[in-house]
């Protein structure tokens, strides 16, 4: 599956520091394209710190991110752009534009000059085609539902053809439906050959949709590995406090919650 | 590609508009100036038209333009419907920096003093909103910091001109916080011009930034957008194109406002859709208004300012509460 032209992108050695407390602590991942990859820890855990070190736009205090075998603070604004779709946590959307002028501010580093190409065109087309949104281009795009809204949040990234998308949070707010329709869709974008990382809050969704499962703790990488296995007991008992098993379900692995403790 | 379509039918009825105006701009007035009613070279209306009018139109499509291009980009880069270089207190800065020349009499220096003074005021203006309000990037932040300006530089005005050696200091603090377009020779519209056209010419580059901005700073910046760059010629932008039309006009509040939100109900809300529109309409609004004005018959002439801030401030506060019920 693994598409050698999707580049690498890998973080070592990353620490952040805010307010004397370090958000991240020596974080070190190397991320595979064509699957989904999923960050998942307690509130604080340092998740959307790591999101925006690995989005280059946040400059760890120590260690690098690296995309291609190259630091990412030496690639030029729109040269990463091109490179890595961000959704950052809790979108905002200024101005009530229809979906298809949306989905083409996903084209903002590509465009050149003299404005759009004729690839522009098509990606956008694509990318509101993959997304099933082909249909709603005309409407408003803050009048949308949250499920159809966050539709389009991905159509915009994928209209910028990224190696990476890095969406943090993308489920956040969803209903059951929604959500397991948005975590499809990002399974599918990954088996097409674009390398996704999310952050997610729900483990029995992360473990749904994650080929790899990252769990973080208080700015450290406590479990990196397949679903069932970084979220063992072990682990889930030391991030969240919490005591919990996995048990067989009819569709696969399901997470039983039993106690909380200090 | 409809919206554009439909941006360059806007931006041609604009034109035609603004022709339509000047012509009457140069014939409307006290004295009634019909084109075809005036006699040779020796018609004193003539002088009229070429001493008072044709400047005085000029400078009104230079004057409104350059504020309803500032309003449209101020409201792109904050996100914010209520942005315009008056209610944000850009002007009055403007207008304090203006003054400060005249209080330390250094006006007399050069004529290229004054506007200078005025540009960096209002370059200072946009600098402090930036820094003060958009770390925060609410709508009311962005308010609150617009009225610390306006109080600030109001003050700084009335107290500059008060103790400056200059008996007629009140009439003066409403000429620089009241605008007018009265009376102006074509040395304003030259003093002007330069800073307003490359001003502007600065703000329509930014198109591409307001548009990724739709997406928070966040989200711009993952678009590849370089928001300290945007900052920076946006400030150079509209310190040069509102600063030099408040060197020789004096604070016209609203224009900047109102303009935006009519342009961007007729062609939507992508901000970069909404600069040229809003700097023709910016013209029109202002042109008519004057026109309006000087054909009010009364003894004293209405400053331009002020049926600008009566107009401008209800429509400021229905557009409030229309916000207020949408958030609510």
């Amino acid at each position: 599956m693994t598409d050698p032209n999707v580049e690498s992108l890998t973080a070592s050695a990353l620490s952040v520091r805010l307010g004397g407390r370090a958000v991240l602590d020596d974080v070190a991942l190397a991320l595979r394209p064509s699957e989904v990859t999923a960050i998942v820890g307690p509130n604080g855990a340092g998740k959307s710190t790591l999101m925006s070190c690995l989005a280059g736009l946040r400059r760890p205090d120590r260690g690098s991110v690296n995309l291609g075998g190259r630091a990412i603070a030496a690639f030029g604004d729109r040269e990463r752009a091109q490179r890595i779709g961000y959704l950052p946590q809790s979108p905002e959307i200024a101005w009530p534009l229809d979906v298809h002028t949306f989905v083409r501010l996903g084209r903002t580093a590509h465009r050149g000059v003299f404005g759009e190409s004729a690839s522009d065109a098509e990606a956008v087309d694509r990318a509101l085609e993959s997304t099933a949104m082909t249909a709603f281009a005309n409407r408003d795009v803050t009048t949308l539902s949250g499920g159809e809204r966050a539709r389009a949040l991905i159509a915009r990234a994928l209209a910028g053809e990224p190696t990476w998308l890095l969406a943090d949070e993308p489920l956040t707010g969803l209903d059951l439906g929604h959500q397991l329709d948005a975590a499809d869709l990002l399974q599918r974008i990954a088996h097409g050959g674009v390398g996704v990382v999310v952050t997610l809050h729900d483990l029995s969704f992360a473990a749904r949709t994650a080929d790899r499962i990252v769990v973080m703790a208080e700015g450290r990488i406590l479990a990196d590995g397949q679903p069932t296995e970084a979220l063992n007991p072990g682990v889930l008992s030391r991030a969240y406090a919490v005591d919990a098993r996995w048990i067989e379900g009819a569709s696969g692995p399901l997470l039983d919650i039993t106690g909380r403790h200090g | 590609m409809k919206s554009a379509r439909a941006g360059w039918a806007l931006n041609l009825g604009l034109l035609a508009f603004l022709v339509a105006l000047s012509a009457l701009s140069v014939i409307a007035g006290r004295v009634w100036t019909p084109i075809n009613h005036l006699g040779g070279a020796h018609d004193t209306r003539w002088l009229i038209i070429t001493e008072l009018r044709i400047p005085r139109t000029l400078l009104g499509i230079l004057v409104g333009g350059a504020l309803g291009l500032s309003g449209a980009t101020l409201q792109g880069y904050t996100r914010n419907a209520l942005a315009d270089p008056g209610v944000l207190g850009v002007s009055s800065m403007a207008a304090l920096g203006a003054v400060l020349t005249l209080y330390l009499n250094l006006a007399l220096a050069s004529p290229w003093v004054l506007p200078a003074f005025a540009i960096g005021g209002a370059a200072i203006g946009v600098v402090l909103l930036v820094l003060v309000a958009a770390p925060a990037g609410e709508a009311v932040s962005f308010l609150l910091a617009g009225v610390i300006l306006n109080t600030i530089a109001s003050a700084g005005v009335a107290l500059a001109l008060s103790l400056a050696p200059n008996p007629w200091a009140s009439s003066e603090i409403t000429n620089w916080l009241m605008g007018s377009l009265a009376d102006r020779s074509i040395v304003d519209v030259r003093t002007a011009a330069p800073f307003i056209l490359v001003g502007g010419a600065i703000l329509l580059t930014t198109g591409r930034a307001l548009d990724a901005l739709t997406l928070g700073e966040t989200g711009a910046r993952a678009l590849g957008i370089s928001l300290r760059r945007t900052q920076l010629m946006i400030a150079v932008g509209v310190g040069l194109a509102c600063g030099a039309a408040v060197a020789v006009t004096g604070v016209i509040g609203f224009v900047g406002l109102i303009v935006p939100h009519l342009v961007r109900w007729l062609v939507g809300g992508r901000p970069s859709r909404l600069l040229i529109p809003s700097a023709l309409a910016g013209a029109d609004l202002l042109l008519a208004a004057d026109i309006l004005v000087r054909s009010i018959p009364r003894a004293n002439e209405v400053h331009v300012g002020v049926v600008m801030a009566a107009l401008g401030a209800p429509f400021f506060l229905a557009l409030l509460i229309s916000m207020r019920r949408r958030l609510a």
